[in-house]
């Protein structure tokens, strides 16, 4: 079987590529999904606050969703549900299986790869104590209460203020949940401002910076958590215990793209972002596998997603029209000074058309910055900023001219005091 | 009446049920908790040992040697993950070069085969990740690395299928002297018996002072451990141990039979309830393992656990039969090396109660026939075929370990079946991977609810009571 598109992953990445490819000339698309229907992770997330870029409205997970799966529907794109991709090759087969199809090795001459991400657990942070029921990232608990209709504990302490955290601390209480606080490690919150307000102030949910659990108590579920501040390293500083009763702990304590097949297929893998290295048009180190999404990096932002993910759909379309780009004319973009990770990592300027947009995040909370997009000593460009902070992705355009003005074709990104 | 009563579902119980089970006889294997293999079994450092740590002359040294090769020849047959990785005993000192050697003239006292002492070239060679601070080491190429859960139930799911009787759920209480046997108080009703054997582990103790004079003490001792994910696997070859100390083995850094690494454990006196992790424990366990591989990533930690070994003291198992109360046989303080020396203990144990009277006669319809479907090491081809067979095989409920909800639905069809999310995990690694069961465990929990007719809610995460979920939404009477 011969496609020109398999996109892997039917969730608002995957989607969005899907629907651009087709829009752009590739003419057997194929979607793989795991799940028993399309729309990803956004089908539990039923709270509004989607699609206010994308859409111009604010939408719920579902909706946002419903919008992309009605759009392929009118298209002659294929979707196989419940269906598992196990294995990508750098030759562009995608082994994949399900119960009526089998075993299947299905030949694309271009992949998206939009496989999302997954959450960080209770053993990637170690957290110490027993182990009981209970313990559940935001994410699982979530999923139980949305769309299976379970509830997960009555008396409930959650772990990091990331935005799904935020999300279920308010899902909880309205469920009739006691929320008895939101525990975050770093000194700011991790979660979008407006979750913030609207999750944990408008219930009267305290927030605890710079804190974190040392202990959780329970021989069947659940019984005691204890949190302890910590000092500028992070380490708990003694004497300072809180210890809450409780049934319940959700983790919203981080989200790593899920790339192993990524990894598998030899892709080359950037530590900062645990997402590939993907060029101005998503394609990753092999020629005509692309990426996009959150198996790139984590967004905040499901309108961004899907941005990123119709240029990746529509590049897929351009490689198997155009044939493969150059890659030896590559500039790099990387993180400077107080910047966390770059995406894209590379740009070709014949690629683009007037400018690239590029994502990255800030390392810490900061007033009155300056963006500085450099080449050696040489400011190409720069973007004020008021207020930046690790929550809140951020994107600057930098137009292809300046970009042509960069030496040994190296850019780097630091954020700077305004005045330095 | 039952001829042999096994009181306790570990290691030491499964092997002598399974012992038992080849013989005509009646026996009843007797487990607190829900499922077996959830003590000590389930929490260790998961190494058959080759032998050369045990003071010459001991039943350790003796079931240790003989224990190595024969769980080796089970997991064979079995169809029980087990590789014969060998271990390294490192030195980074010369007074730790003089253990090493000692270590080596021991080990060939008790017969252990093939060692070897590595300089600090040869070490570089097999082990390039090693702290450049190792100076040589002792290379015992029987050890290995066993996947203690599967083999404790492969053990019982053979017994049972063999005759074997095995009550769940069932916690003695008492036990008292009753003609020519014995009457076994437990929560689920009064059992009588010819002959007793206490394979409770950590309250091996307890349980033989129900009856007996004290002979022992079990004192639990805690060892705590960081299990990463497989891109951490491949950084050593072998088990990895540092020289032995008053403590124990000391922090061992070993690929586990699933591909993972494993790092621990330390070690801390505590009592039998203690089964947490500390900040403290798990900050000693990190430091002492970098001593021997720097490179280590704890940033790829997907759990920690704890388990509680049954020490007493006394650097000796407790294999005896009662002197006062004849018929009652301890197979206890089955700390370290008591995984790799159970199985080997449980094939003399039953001799020993034949000659105590226990009439033996061989079974001829013994069946030992097992195997497992493992679709993750399938080629393409063979999974194709399986799930021509079986459509079940053709759906992944654990995208982690790739674990196909066919492999679940055949663990729910066992000699014997689990009843918990945890349950199906040690049957069929579903949950083992880096998101522990964020994705698998409702559809894990689903299939069993499905298959057993019971419904979500009645589902545990693994013992009795853990429950996962607490009801269902848009009920009345929350805590607000």
């Amino acid at each position: 079987m011969l496609y020109d598109v398999i996109v892997v992953g039917g969730g608002p990445a995957g989607l969005a590529a899907a629907l651009e490819a087709k829009k752009n000339g590739a003419e057997k698309v194929l979607v793989v999904e795991r799940d028993k229907e399309l729309g990803g992770i956004l089908n539990q997330c039923i709270h509004n606050g989607f699609g206010l870029h994308h859409f111009k409205e604010e939408l719920t997970g579902p909706e946002y969703a419903n919008r992309f799966i009605e759009m392929v529907k009118e298209t002659d794109i294929e979707i196989m549900l419940d269906t598992m991709v196990l294995d990508v090759s750098e030759d562009k087969v995608v082994h994949c299986m399900n119960k009526t199809d089998g075993y299947m090795q299905l030949q694309a001459k271009a992949i998206v790869l939009n496989m999302g991400c997954r959450e960080r657990t209770r053993g990637a942070i170690a957290i110490p104590g027993d182990r009981p029921a209970g313990v559940f990232t935001a994410g699982a608990a979530q999923r139980y209460v949305n769309i299976e209709g379970y509830m997960v504990g009555k008396r409930v302490l959650i772990l990091g203020s990331g935005d799904i955290g935020l999300i279920m601390a308010r899902r909880m209480t309205l469920e009739g949940a006691k929320v008895v606080g939101c525990v975050e490690l770093m000194p700011y919150s991790n979660g979008l401002n407006r979750n913030i307000v609207q999750c944990l102030n408008d219930y009267d949910i305290p927030l605890y910076l710079s804190h974190t659990i040392t202990n959780i108590k329970g021989n069947k579920r659940v019984e005691q958590v204890t949190i302890n501040e910590v000092d500028e390293n992070k380490k708990p500083i003694p004497g300072t215990e809180i210890v809450f009763d409780v049934d319940t702990v959700l983790l919203s304590v981080g989200l790593i793209p899920e790339n192993e097949l990524s990894r598998a297929a030899g892709i080359e893998m950037d530590r900062q972002t645990s997402g590939p290295v993907i060029y101005e048009n998503y394609e990753t180190s092999i020629p005509g596998i692309f990426a996009s999404g959150n198996v790139v990096h984590v967004h905040d932002l499901v309108d961004f997603v899907t941005e990123e993910s119709e240029l990746a759909g529509a590049s897929a379309a351009k490689y198997i029209l155009n044939g493969e780009a150059d890659r030896e004319s590559a500039i790099s973009i990387t993180a400077g000074a107080c910047a966390g990770h770059v995406v894209p990592q590379k740009v070709r300027l014949e690629n683009i058309d007037k400018r690239v947009e590029v994502y990255f995040r800030v390392s810490n909370v900061f007033h009155d910055v300056v963006i500085k997009v450099k080449s050696g000593d040489q400011v190409l460009c720069q973007f004020k900023r008021e207020h930046v902070a690790p929550a809140e992705m951020e994107k600057i355009a930098i137009p292809k001219v300046l970009l042509e003005k960069a030496a040994d074709k190296k850019v780097v990104i630091s954020v700077e005091k305004d005045g330095e | 009446m039952y001829d042999v009563t096994i009181i306790g579902a570990g290691i030491s119980g499964c092997s002598l049920a399974y012992e038992l089970s080849k013989y005509n006889v009646n026996a009843l294997l007797l487990e607190k908790e829900n499922d077996v293999s959830v003590g000590t079994t389930k929490a260790n450092s998961a190494i058959v040992h080759a032998g050369y740590d045990p003071e010459p002359g001991t039943k350790m040294a003796e079931y240790n040697v003989k224990g190595c090769a024969y769980t080796a020849e089970l997991c064979k047959k079995l169809d029980v993950p087990y590789k014969q990785i060998g271990s390294l005993v490192v030195a980074f000192s010369d007074d730790e070069m003089k253990t090493v050697n000692e270590l080596f003239d021991r080990g060939n006292e008790n017969g252990v085969p093939g060692l070897e002492v590595w300089d600090q070239a040869k070490l570089r060679e097999e082990e390039p990740n090693l702290s450049e601070e190792a100076k040589g080491a002792l290379y015992a190429p029987t050890a290995g690395v066993v996947s203690p859960w599967e083999l404790a139930i492969a053990l019982a799911e053979v017994a049972v299928k063999n005759g074997v009787e095995l009550k769940l759920n069932t916690e003695v209480t008492n036990i008292e002297k009753a003609g020519e046997g014995y009457k076994i108080i437990t929560n689920q009703g009064d059992i009588e018996t010819r002959f007793v054997v206490n394979c409770a582990g950590i309250f091996a103790d307890q349980v033989n002072e129900y009856i007996n004079e004290k002979k022992f003490t079990i004192v639990p001792n805690k060892g705590e451990y960081y299990l990463l994910d497989k891109n951490q696997g491949e950084l050593v070859n072998h088990v990895i141990f540092q020289c032995p100390n008053e403590k124990g083995k000391g922090v061992l850094v070993s690929p586990t039979v699933h591909g993972n690494l494993i790092v621990g454990p330390n070690s801390v006196p505590t009592d039998s309830s203690d089964l947490g992790t500390t900040l403290e424990g798990l900050e000693f366990v990190r430091e002492a393992a970098l001593k021997s591989v720097p490179s280590i990533n704890y940033r790829e930690s997907i759990r920690n656990f704890a388990g509680l070994r049954a020490r007493t003291g006394v650097h000796d198992f407790f294999i005896y039969e009662d002197e006062v109360n004849k018929g009652f046989f301890n197979m206890a303080g089955m700390a370290s090396p008591g995984l790799t020396s159970a199985c080997a203990i449980s094939v003399d144990m039953v001799q020993t109660i034949g000659k105590a009277g226990l009439e033996l006669t061989e079974k001829e319809d013994f069946d030992e026939e097992r195997h497992v479907v493992r679709f993750k090491h399938m080629s393409h081809e063979e999974r194709a075929e399986l799930i021509k067979k079986n459509p079940l095989y053709g759906k992944i409920i654990c995208r982690c370990e790739t674990v196909t909800e066919g492999e679940i639905v055949d663990a729910l069809h066992r000699p014997f079946v689990p009843t918990s999310v945890d349950g199906i995990k040690r049957r069929c690694n579903s949950g083992m991977g880096r998101c522990q069961g964020g994705f698998c465990g409702p559809r894990v929990q689903e299939i069993i609810a499905r298959e057993l007719g019971i419904p979500q809610e009645e589902v545990m995460k693994d013992r009795a009571g853990m429950k996962i979920i607490t009801g269902e939404t848009k009920e009345v009477g929350g805590a607000n």
